[in-house]
């Protein structure tokens, strides 16, 4: 490393993470594991768990992640109570419904996905945000049917289907049903497809295996967030097999977006704006708030349906460049923003 | 017969060897006649006790069994007029599923199969039948193929798992095998899927979604290998058989749980040793379930596709 880069009191930083001379108490200050930095950790949460010296993506839980990405006050959690039974009477190191009950008291979760409807820059889609905390946010019984209403939802209401991936695969507590689960999920989506309605994925770290071998890759726009660790076989896994060395940056986002399998690596930062944007320039006539607003005895007048979608589309570009200059904040004022921009094009009608 | 003895069979075979050497001899006294005689019911009562009560890593020992058979062995003794197909169109053809198109009972269908070797020269060109994106993509292109000239698919799926190398990560392994779900979810044709021999997680299922699964009676098919799981859960692939049992991954235990709809019977000590029988209950059970399908719509054929998967899992509510 050339001296002009060398960071500042770097004598004075722990080299190795492991064993860290220095306990951070928790609450106040929080270590970056990545870079090692010390953040007030105010600033980090604010920093929607940003590293703000490295960049380093700290994992977020569904609840913070919802925070971040939808309009304030807009979640309507669906299918809450949807839960895991052990059909199989599956036993590892402990037996399955133990690991449950124990994952259920320290996730303070259901299992790991959040499902629901919520709207995003005041456009409501269908969504399911994944949860590592519970169980590696592995799918299983309960995932595959959450998601896959999630997307019949989508289609029943005629909105975009969102989906957040943090997952290391499929289940293997409930075996061979989980692998069903990858069917079921592609399935529905190929029904969304059919629909005519748009799936944004978001991918974040680790987005692997059974997840990614289904729902996870069939994005109509892929967005993954920096680093993220992406793939289908684990890096350990390919290491045993192929008994070398994986190149550097191997299955993260870059690497992933660079062989053409994301569309977008984004900042968290920038991710809701982005999200906005998309699901206002993925539109067509298929959802609801274009057809639910159509005048009634559109069959009989097919020409102004063109004219109605053109002078729309621009409209909302205008509105979408303004929005995005604004800070990535969430809140109120955002949301409000948001909410107008959707209003506006129904007021020009 | 020179097939690989498995070690639970071994104390069988040592007493075969036993009646063969005795029976080879030519002037066999009063006392080698009588152990002969003794033997042969010795071997019938083993031979029983051995495969009725199989345990399920037993079953995977079998259906791993170099010298079972593999698909172009059904393919070649089932079908007829059979054309092998090559290549994804994209980046290469993948030795390690075959694909074409053929007759079966007079009529075209189309054939899509995971293919092992039977020698380790074979399979170091299959790649022990574990496939690559491209592969998937191919399959992909030949049932696309399928749907437009209105032939029903037959999947045959024997694999250790999709291949977890750079190579196949880079070209998109997950891609490739979610794009199949999502695609053969709706393709307005029957799709019959028969595990052979291994269905091992995503890398079977990505040629495995259809209308009708069929299992031979010692495959198996499940989320992850065994010894996958075990590495994982009882952190030491050793604990393999143990895996087996708790993941229930056998025919049985799959039609049990909703997932396989019939199973296909193999002779005592599996499809390896006597593959005429085991060939002529897969016809017959190719036959029966493609006959289900007759004369159903493209559309009712997907709608009833997609209920068979939405009621598969367990959960509670409320």
């Amino acid at each position: 490393m050339p001296w002009y880069r060398k960071p500042q009191f770097s004598s004075l930083r722990p080299r190795e993470p492991q064993e860290s001379p220095q306990r951070v108490p928790d609450g106040l200050w929080h270590r970056c594991p990545a870079c090692l930095s010390i953040i007030y950790a105010r600033d980090f949460t604010d920093n929607l768990k940003v590293c703000p010296s490295c960049g380093f993506h700290e994992k977020l839980s569904s609840e913070e992640r919802l925070a971040m990405l939808v309009d304030d006050g807009t979640f309507d959690e669906c299918d809450a109570n949807v839960s895991s039974i052990d059909a199989l009477g599956f036993v590892d190191s402990k037996p399955y419904p133990e690991r449950l009950a124990a994952m259920k008291k320290r996730s303070g979760l259901v299992d790991a996905v959040r499902c629901g409807t919520s709207e995003i820059g005041g456009q409501r889609v269908s969504l399911a945000v994944m949860d590592f905390a519970f169980v590696g946010g592995s799918m299983g019984s309960v995932v595959g049917e959450k998601v896959t209403r999630a997307i019949e939802r989508a289609i029943e209401l005629r909105i975009p289907m969102l989906t957040v991936v943090t997952s290391g695969g499929a289940r293997m507590q409930e075996s061979t049903y989980s692998l069903m689960q990858m069917a079921k999920t592609s399935a529905a989506l190929a029904r969304l497809d059919d629909a005519r309605l748009p799936h944004i994925v978001i991918l974040t770290n680790p987005s692997t295996a059974g997840v990614m071998a289904s729902y996870g890759s069939l994005g109509d726009v892929i967005i993954a967030e920096p680093d993220a660790l992406i793939g289908f076989a684990g890096p350990r896994v390919i290491e045993q097999t192929i008994r070398q060395k994986l190149p550097r940056g191997f299955q993260r986002s870059e690497f992933v977006k660079e062989h053409g399998f994301v569309d977008i690596v984004c900042e968290r930062a920038h991710l809701r704006d982005t999200v906005i944007t998309l699901l206002g320039l993925l539109r067509g006539p298929h959802q609801a708030g274009i057809c639910a607003e159509l005048p009634t005895g559109e069959e009989e007048e097919p020409i102004p349906a063109e004219e109605r979608v053109a002078p729309q589309g621009k409209k909302r570009a205008t509105k979408v460049k303004a929005t995005t200059k604004k800070p990535a904040k969430r809140g109120s004022t955002q949301t409000k923003s948001s909410k107008k921009r959707v209003g506006a094009p129904r007021a020009s009608r | 017969m020179s097939l690989a003895v498995l070690d639970f069979e071994k104390p069988l075979y040592e007493r075969i060897d036993a009646l063969e050497a005795l029976r080879a001899k030519r002037r066999p006294t009063q006392a080698d006649r009588a152990k002969i005689h003794a033997l042969e019911g010795e071997i019938e009562t083993l031979r029983q006790e051995t495969y009725a009560n199989l345990s399920p890593f037993q079953r995977i020992k079998i259906a791993r069994h170099m010298a079972r058979p593999r698909s172009l062995d059904y393919v070649e003794t089932l079908f007829e007029d059979w054309i092998e197909v090559h290549g994804d169109r994209g980046f290469a053809d993948d030795k390690a599923v075959i694909a074409g198109y053929a007759r079966f009972e007079g009529r075209p269908v189309t054939i899509i199969g995971q293919q092992k070797g039977k020698d380790t020269r074979e399979n170091l060109e299959r790649n022990f039948g574990m496939m690559h994106p491209e592969g998937y993509r191919k399959a992909l292109r030949i049932m696309r193929n399928a749907a437009k000239f209105d032939m029903p698919i037959f999947i045959f799926i024997d694999t250790p798992g999709a291949y977890p190398g750079i190579g196949a990560e880079e070209r998109g392994q997950a891609e490739a095998i979610a794009r199949n779900l999502l695609e053969m979810a709706r393709l307005p044709v029957p799709i019959i899927c028969t595990v052979i021999g291994e269905g091992a997680s995503g890398g079977a299922l990505g040629i495995g979604v259809g209308d009708r699964l069929l299992m031979l009676e010692n495959s198996w098919y499940c989320v992850i290998s065994p010894e996958g799981c075990a590495s994982i859960l009882f952190r030491d692939a050793s604990h393999a058989p143990r895996a087996a049992e708790a993941l229930k991954l056998s025919a049985p235990d799959l039609l049990e749980q909703g997932i396989a709809d019939e199973i296909i019977p193999e002779p005592l000590g599996g499809a390896h040793r006597d593959f005429e029988t085991t060939a002529e209950n897969v016809r017959k059970a190719l036959s029966r379930n493609l006959r289900l399908f007759e004369g159903k719509s493209g559309e009712t054929l997907v709608n009833e596709r997609y209920e068979r998967y939405r009621r598969i899992g367990v959960f509670e509510e409320g």
